[in-house]
């Protein structure tokens, strides 16, 4: 069988060669524990994690002991969630404090939110606007006298709709509440800069910047304010005391290169992704009616289209583009059938995101990839339109609002 | 998720797609589900005496919906009004291989039957 083109760089992205190449003497050559500290092998690793925590750190502008590795951005967001409400939230009675977050975020973010709450943490989910955005006004207006942290991510994954941060920031300085951003989607496609942005705790993951899976950071910071966490796992005590567990080695080492390379090819990469994401847009404007794009007009990222094809439904669409490899809104799959809670908290409407196609386009893709995408794409929507009953009313004039239909 | 070959096979090759003329008197519609739970059939069946002669549907859903649709409508195709009453979704799902997730989809196209039939049934008895 033929490999599909592959299209779902949000999801996650092939490890760079280059990245790769630098990894590998830390798996057969230099396997020391860095905690070792009686013997050479442990001091070549722990001068290589070493390395690559300045890479990290001089990625996003944080300081290198501002650095926590961890083995991805889910345990990020479990330790900076979890580990401000256990150092920070009141002991005494039922409630430790309150979070504002928003509807739109990852699910290890509301799902750590859920958890918190039934603990007896107050959790505020804003609504994003129709583009899927907050406004520093919003958070700010959500801001309780117990407010322990806003959790607001960078870039959203779906949708690739890129959050007033720095605003966000500024309020969250002025109002002395602590500001997590989950910066997963942000690296390597918007400048990072933790000082500019005032942020107070960030994650990334490796496999999201062409490095391995499995590896990660959270930025702590460590002045004005210095921002302490709870560990959540219990063990040695590595990364000063934060995250127990013997330092990932080789993923560390990959995520440094990684991070290196995203910052410093940061501009080829979004032009790149830019003309590819034109590109594919414009065929498909240009062939079909009815397509909506989600997410925001101008503050999205460069690589990222996510667009609902109406009258038409996202799973027999994947199906009829075999040849693509992308993720659909639409989670008819599971048993649930629930469309996407990005989608749904942006008011975008349930048929619509039952007709969503998220493509992505990253450093590997290429022209003849983006039109043998749009050309499955424009083909298959035109079969399924002409196998869809909705379509033909629409054609017809019948406006499918005033149809009665039998839910079932 | 993995379809089944005879899925796949309906998906690419849909039997009777189309419209007949809704206004037709013997010609009867069924409209079942609803977008908004991305399933959406639309079955028609033309009937001579008590026979279905022909059969036309359109959907808008899964692979697995389109299978079901396009299955049901070669399965009433020459049948009596009284022999497609009797076609259950136990049958597509068996035909079909679907799994769990995926009966209800078989649920909506012998709706979709019923509901073609009471159309066509209303306009005869109207008729007469």
């Amino acid at each position: 069988m033929k490999q599909p083109i592959y299209l779902d760089y949000q999801a996650t992205t092939p490890c760079d060669p280059r990245v790769f190449e630098i990894m590998a003497p830390y798996f057969t050559q230099v396997y020391g524990n860095a905690a070792s500290r009686s013997h050479a092998f442990g001091w070549q690793a722990e001068e290589a994690v070493s390395n690559a925590r300045a890479q990290v750190a001089a990625a996003i502008g944080a300081h290198e002991k501002e650095i926590i590795f961890t083995s991805g951005s889910t345990e990020a967001i479990n330790l900076a969630m979890k580990g401000v409400v256990d150092m920070y939230g009141k002991k005494d009675g039922d409630c430790p404090g309150h979070i504002v977050t928003s509807l739109a975020e990852h699910k290890a973010v509301l799902d750590t939110a859920k958890h918190l709450e039934s603990l007896g943490v107050q959790v505020t989910y804003l609504k994003p606007d129709q583009y899927g955005r907050h406004s520093a006004e919003q958070v700010a207006e959500a801001l309780q006298d117990n407010t322990l942290l806003v959790a607001i991510m960078w870039v959203n994954n779906e949708i690739g709709t890129v959050n007033p941060i720095a605003e966000i920031g500024k309020l969250c300085k002025e109002r002395q509440v602590l500001f997590f951003c989950d910066a997963t989607q942000a690296v390597g496609k918007v400048p990072v800069d933790v000082e500019a942005a005032g942020v107070d705790l960030l994650c990334l993951s490796g496999h999201k910047v062409y490095g391995p899976k499995g590896v990660g950071a959270l930025y702590v910071r460590r002045r004005k304010p210095r921002v302490r966490l709870v560990a959540q796992m219990d063990g040695g005590g590595h990364e000063r005391g934060m995250r127990s567990g013997t330092l990932n080695v080789p993923g560390i080492v990959g995520l440094g290169a990684a991070c290196e390379i995203a910052v410093r090819d940061l501009e080829k990469d979004r032009a790149h992704s830019r003309a590819l994401r034109d590109r594919f847009e414009e065929k498909i404007f240009a062939a079909l009616d009815h397509v909506h794009r989600n997410g925001h007009p101008e503050h999205r990222v460069d690589m990222c289209s996510n667009l609902s094809f109406a009258y038409v439904e996202g799973e027999s669409l994947i199906m009829g583009i075999s040849g693509l490899a992308v993720s659909s809104g639409s989670a008819c799959t599971s048993a649930s059938l629930e469309p996407s809670h990005v989608l749904m908290s942006m008011g975008v409407g349930d048929e619509l995101a039952h007709s969503s196609i998220r493509y992505g386009f990253g450093r590997f893709t290429t022209e003849a990839d983006v039109d043998e995408a749009a050309e499955q794409t424009i083909a298959a929507v035109n079969k399924l339109r002409e196998l869809s009953p909705l379509y033909e009313m629409v054609q017809e004039g019948i406006d499918l609002s005033t149809v009665q239909w039998t839910a079932h | 998720m993995a379809y089944s070959d005879k899925v796949l096979d309906h998906y690419n090759n849909p039997r009777n797609v189309g419209s007949m003329d809704k206004k037709s008197n013997d010609v009867g519609t069924g409209v079942v589900g609803a977008p908004e739970c991305g399933d959406v059939m639309k079955l028609q069946i033309q009937v001579e005496g008590d026979t279905i002669v022909d059969a036309k549907f359109k959907t808008f859903g899964c692979g697995s919906a389109i299978a079901s649709s396009s299955l049901a409508t070669e399965w009433v195709k020459g049948r009596t009004i009284d022999e497609a009453l009797k076609i259950s979704n136990t049958e597509i799902v068996e035909e079909l291989s679907l799994p769990p997730v995926k009966i209800h989809c078989s649920v909506l196209a012998e709706d979709a039957i019923k509901a073609a039939i009471e159309d066509f049934k209303k306009k005869r008895d109207a008729g007469q």
